[in-house]
C-alpha cells in the first residue's frame, strides 16, 4: 500500500513542470474550438464569481443577529425576474450560434483530403493508406494536408480520439463514421479509444506521427512493398467472382461498377441515394436490400464471407474504378 | 398571535404521552409490515445508506487505485468492474431514490397536512420492490460484478461482456418498477390529500419538486424497463434488436438508454432543488423570493429534460441536424436552471440568515450546482463537446451535479429533518465540521477532473499516461477526505439516536406544517387535521411585525 503513495510522493517535485492546463493544438480546428473553451470559462468564472460573491455579501450583511429576528419581507419585482431570465437566454443564443457555426464548418472534410482507414477491435487500432501500408495502434500522417478518416468496428463501440487535434468520433460495427482533421504542426500526438470497450479500454492507445511531406514520402516509400488497396481490392474482387456478373463484359447479369461511387441511385424500394461506403456495404452483405430496379435480386450475401479488412479494400478498388473511368473518359 | 397558540396546542397533548411512531410499536414485524409512511420512509434511509457506502467504497479504491499511471491496486478487469458497480448502484440504488424515497416518503405526507401517501401498501411494495432490486445488484457485484459500466451500451453488454449483465438489468428493471410506483403515489397524494386550504400556490416548494421529479418517474422509467429487457432478451435469446450483424442497431440502445437516463438526472437534482429551497428559507426567516418562478421552473425543466437525450450521442455519427436541435434544446434547460439559482441567492436579500449545518449544505448547494450547471454550456455546445465528450471533462461535470447537487442537498435535507425524524438534536459543531471537510474534499476530486478532461484523458481509463499522474493524485487525495467527511455523519446521526438531545417540535423556528406537529410525529402525524390559512414560508416580517 505504502509503495504506490511513496512513488506518488517521488513524482511531487516535477509537479510544476508537469502541470499543463492545455493540451496540445495542432490541427486546423483546434485553435478555433479552443476560442471557444476560453470565453465558456470566461462565463464560467464570471458567473461563479458573481453569485459567490453576492452569496457571501449577503451572509454577511443579514447574517441573523438575535435568536428571535426574521427576515423582512421583500416583494418579487417583474423586472428583475425578466431580466435574469432574458440575459442568459441571449448568452445562450450566442453560444448556440457560435459553437453550431463551428460544428458545421468542422463536420465536412475538403475534397482534396486524403484517405486513410481505420478498424477498431478490442484492443487495438489497425490503420491501412490507401497506397497500401497497414499500420497498427500508429498513424503516420504528413503535416499540412487535410486527412479523412473511414473507420469502423469488428465488434464493440471503440471512439477515435486525437485530443491535439479535438477530433473524436464513435466507431461502430456495421457502419462507416468519418472524421477528417488538417494537422498544422509536425510531432507525436496521443490517439486513444474514447468509448468503453472491455477489460483493455485503456491500453486501446496509441499514437500519431505528423511527418513533414518529405519525410512521410520516405515513410510511405519505406518498409516492404505492398500492393495498394484497391489493388488488394481487385484480387478480393475476382476471388469472390465479382467479376463473373459486375464486369462489363458480363453485360446485363449486374449493373457495372465503373464510377457508380459518389452517384445518386435509385433503388428497388424507390429511395434514391448516393453510392457511399456504408451502400456499398449494404450491397455486397445485404444485396437484395438495395438492389437496381432494372436488375433481378439474384446476388448472394456475403454475409460472414468477407471480414472488415477485405470490406475496406473491396470499397477502396470500386472506388478506384471511378477514378480510373474519370481519368480515362473525362 | 395565531402561530403562538398552536404552537402551544401541540405542546401540551401528545408529547406528553410520549407516543410517536417510533415507539408506537416495536419488533422487526412491526417494522417490515408497516404502512406508516414515515417508517417506510427510515426503511429506504437505511437501505439506500447501505447502498451509499457500497457504491462509496468503490469510488474510493478506483480513486486509490489511479494514484499511480499504472493502476496501485488491481488488473484493469476488476477496475472495470469497480466502476461499474460504482456507477450502478449510485445512480439506481442511490441518487434516483434518495430524496423522494426518505425525505419525500416521510416528508410529503406531514407538508401537506395529510395522515398518510395515497397508497399505503403501494408504498410499502414499492419498498420490497426496491429491496428485491437491490440484492440482485449486490448479489451479482459480490459473485464476480458487472463490467459495462452503468450504461451497458451494447455490443459489448449484449454479446462480448462476461460478467453478470442480465442479473445486474434485472435488478435495476424490478427497482423500477419502486421509482414508477412511489411516482404514481406521490402524484395522487399531492393531487388528493391535501388539507384543507392547501392550495397549489401555498404548497411547500419541496412539493412542487416532488411532483415534477414523480412525473418523470411515471413517464420515464418504463422507458428504461423495456431497454433493459430488451437487452437481456438479446444477450440470452440473441433476438437481434441492437446487434447490426443481424440487422440490429447498437445506437436504437443508447436512443432508448438517454430517453430515460436523462430524465433521470432531474430526477436526482430536483429534488435536491427542493430541500434547498425549504433551506434558504428555513434559516434566512424569509419568503422564497419568486415562489412561482421556482415552482414553474421545475415543472418545464421536468419537461424540457425528455427532449435533451441526444446530447450524450452528440459524437456516436447522429446526423448534424439532430445535433443541432439537440444542442439548442440542451442550452434551453439552463435558463429555468439558472432562475433558481438567481432566486435562491435574492431570498438571502434581507433575511436573517443563521449557519447551523443545514444551511452549510444549501449554500454548498448552490455554489456547487452554479458550477455543475455553468459546465454543462461546455457540453451543449457542440464543438466543445465533441473534444470533450467522453472525458474526465464529464465525469467533473456530472459529480458537480450529482454529488455536489444532489449529495449536498440530501445531506442538508437529512440534517434540517433530523429533529423531525428521531425527535432528537445532533452535535451541531461536528455537523458544520463535517459539511466543511466534504466541501474541500469534494472540490479537491472533481475540479482537477475539469482539467484532466480539458488536456483529453478518457474516463474509464484503468491504466493512463504518465503526464496526467498530478492531477490524478490530488484528485485521489481529495476522495479520501470526502470518504472521511462522509463516515462523520453516520457516527453522530447514529450517536444522536440514543444519546441526542430532545428537539422539540420546532428546532429551527422553521415554518411548514411538519414543525407544527410533535417531534417524533404520531403514527396519524396530526392531532387534528390542520387548516392551512396562509402562504409557504410565511414567517414574520420584521417591519411589519415589531
Amino acid at each position: 500500500m505504502m509503495g504506490f503513495l511513496q512513488s506518488g510522493l517521488d513524482s511531487l517535485p516535477g509537479v510544476a513542470a508537469m502541470m499543463q492546463f492545455k493540451p496540445p493544438a495542432a490541427s486546423s480546428i483546434a485553435d478555433s474550438v479552443d476560442q471557444l473553451y476560453l470565453m465558456l470559462t470566461g462565463i464560467t468564472i464570471f458567473f461563479s464569481v458573481l453569485i459567490f460573491s453576492i452569496i457571501f455579501y449577503f451572509m454577511l450583511k443579514y447574517r441573523r443577529k438575535s435568536p428571535g429576528e426574521s427576515g423582512t419581507e421583500t416583494h418579487t419585482p417583474m423586472m428583475l425576474e425578466l431580466t435574469w431570465t432574458i440575459i442568459p437566454s441571449l448568452i445562450c443564443v450566442v453560444l448556440f450560434v457560435w459553437s453550431s457555426s463551428l460544428y458545421v464548418r468542422n463536420g465536412r472534410p475538403p475534397n482534396s483530403s486524403t484517405e486513410i482507414f481505420v478498424i477498431g477491435k478490442q484492443w487495438m487500432w489497425h490503420l491501412q493508406h490507401p497506397e497500401g501500408p497497414r499500420e497498427i495502434n500508429e498513424l503516420h500522417v504528413p503535416v499540412g494536408v487535410p486527412v479523412k478518416i473511414t473507420m469502423t468496428s469488428q465488434d464493440v463501440i471503440h471512439d477515435f480520439y486525437i485530443p491535439a487535434f479535438r477530433v473524436k468520433k464513435d466507431v461502430l460495427p456495421g457502419r462507416y463514421s468519418q472524421i477528417w482533421f488538417q494537422p498544422t504542426e509536425t510531432g507525436t500526438f496521443h490517439l486513444f479509444c474514447a468509448q468503453y470497450c472491455g477489460t483493455n479500454h485503456s491500453q486501446m492507445i496509441g499514437w500519431v506521427y505528423v511527418m513533414s511531406p518529405t519525410d512521410y514520402a520516405t515513410w510511405l516509400a519505406g518498409g516492404e512493398k505492398t500492393e495498394s488497396m484497391a489493388q488488394q481490392g481487385e484480387r478480393l474482387f475476382s476471388q469472390f467472382g465479382c467479376g463473373n456478373c459486375h464486369s462489363p463484359e458480363a453485360a446485363g447479369h449486374a449493373p457495372s461498377l465503373a464510377g457508380i461511387y459518389g452517384k445518386p441511385e435509385k433503388t428497388q424500394n424507390g429511395e434514391t441515394r448516393v453510392v457511399d461506403e456504408d451502400l456499398i456495404r449494404q450491397a455486397i452483405l445485404v444485396p437484395n436490400s438495395v438492389h437496381l430496379p432494372n436488375y433481378q435480386p439474384i446476388m448472394p450475401t456475403y454475409q460472414g464471407q468477407i471480414d472488415e479488412e477485405q470490406m475496406l479494400q473491396l470499397i477502396a478498388y470500386v472506388k478506384s474504378l471511378g477514378s480510373e473511368e474519370r481519368m480515362n473518359g473525362k | 398571535m395565531s402561530t403562538a397558540i398552536a404552537e402551544a396546542e401541540i405542546h401540551e397533548t401528545p408529547a406528553e404521552s410520549g407516543v410517536n411512531y417510533l415507539n408506537v410499536t416495536y419488533g422487526i414485524k412491526s417494522w417490515l409490515l408497516t404502512l406508516d409512511h414515515k417508517r417506510i420512509g427510515l426503511l429506504y434511509l437505511g437501505s439506500i445508506t447501505l447502498m451509499f457506502f457500497v457504491g462509496g467504497m468503490a469510488a474510493v479504491l478506483m480513486r486509490l487505485h489511479l494514484v499511480e499511471p499504472q493502476g496501485a491496486l488491481f488488473e484493469p478487469e476488476t477496475y472495470n468492474k469497480m466502476f461499474s458497480t460504482h456507477g450502478i448502484i449510485m445512480v439506481f440504488f442511490f441518487l434516483v431514490p434518495s430524496i423522494p424515497a426518505t425525505l419525500g416518503n416521510f416528508l410529503i405526507p406531514l407538508m401537506i397536512g395529510a395522515r398518510d401517501v395515497a397508497f399505503p401498501k403501494l408504498n410499502l411494495m414499492s419498498w420490497y420492490l426496491y429491496i428485491t432490486g437491490a440484492a440482485f445488484a449486490l448479489y451479482a457485484t459480490l459473485s464476480g460484478g458487472v463490467d459495462t459500466g452503468w450504461t451497458f451500451y451494447p455490443p459489448y453488454s449484449s454479446l462480448y461482456s462476461h460478467t453478470h449483465v442480465v442479473t445486474v438489468a434485472l435488478g435495476v428493471f424490478i427497482a423500477g418498477f419502486s421509482s414508477i410506483l412511489t411516482g404514481l403515489n406521490f402524484i395522487v397524494t399531492i393531487h388528493k390529500m391535501r388539507a384543507p386550504g392547501m392550495t397549489w400556490f401555498r404548497l411547500p416548494l419541496f412539493i412542487w419538486a416532488m411532483y415534477a421529479t414523480s412525473l418523470i418517474f411515471v413517464l420515464g422509467t418504463p422507458v428504461i424497463a423495456i431497454t433493459l429487457f430488451l437487452l437481456g432478451m438479446e444477450r440470452i435469446l440473441h433476438v437481434g434488436i441492437f446487434d447490426p450483424s443481424v440487422g440490429g442497431d447498437p445506437l436504437l440502445f443508447q436512443h432508448l438508454f438517454w430517453f430515460y437516463s436523462h430524465p433521470a438526472v432531474y430526477i436526482m437534482i430536483l429534488p435536491g432543488m427542493g430541500v434547498v429551497s425549504e433551506l434558504i428559507t428555513a434559516f434566512s426567516r424569509k419568503k422564497i423570493f419568486g415562489y412561482a418562478f421556482v415552482a414553474f421552473s421545475s415543472l418545464s425543466i421536468a419537461i424540457i429534460s425528455f427532449i435533451v437525450w441526444g446530447h450524450h450521442m452528440f459524437v456516436t455519427g447522429q446526423s448534424i441536424y439532430a445535433g443541432l436541435v439537440f444542442s439548442v434544446l440542451s442550452f434551453l434547460v439552463a435558463i429555468p436552471s439558472a432562475v433558481k439559482v438567481f432566486n435562491w441567492t435574492a431570498t438571502l436579500y434581507k433575511g436573517s440568515i443563521s449557519y447551523e449545518a443545514p444551511m452549510l449544505y444549501a449554500l454548498g448547494f448552490i455554489g456547487l450546482f452554479t458550477i455543475g450547471g455553468l459546465t454543462g454550456l461546455f457540453l451543449a455546445a457542440l464543438a466543445t463537446d465533441v473534444h470533450l465528450n467522453g472525458t474526465y471533462f464529464i465525469v467533473a461535470h456530472f459529480h458537480y451535479v450529482m454529488v455536489g447537487g444532489a449529495v449536498m442537498a440530501y445531506m442538508g435535507g437529512l440534517h434540517f429533518w433530523w429533529p423531525k425524524i428521531t425527535g432528537r438534536l445532533y452535535p451541531d459543531l461536528w455537523a458544520r465540521i463535517a459539511a466543511a471537510i466534504i466541501f474541500i474534499g469534494f472540490n479537491l476530486t472533481f475540479f482537477p477532473q475539469f482539467v484532466l478532461g480539458y488536456l483529453g484523458m478518457p474516463r474509464r481509463y484503468a491504466i493512463y499516461p504518465s503526464e496526467f499522474q498530478v492531477l490524478n493524485v490530488m484528485s485521489s487525495a481529495g476522495a479520501s477526505i470526502l470518504g472521511i467527511g462522509y463516515i462523520i455523519p453516520l457516527i453522530y446521526f447514529i450517536w444522536s439516536m440514543r444519546y441526542g438531545p430532545p428537539a422539540g417540535p420546532n428546532p429551527w423556528g422553521a415554518k411548514g406544517l411538519e414543525w407544527t406537529t410533535q417531534s417524533p410525529p404520531l403514527t396519524e402525524n396530526f392531532e387534528t387535521i390542520p387548516i392551512v390559512t396562509e402562504d409557504a414560508y410565511n414567517y414574520p416580517s420584521e417591519g411589519a411585525h415589531v
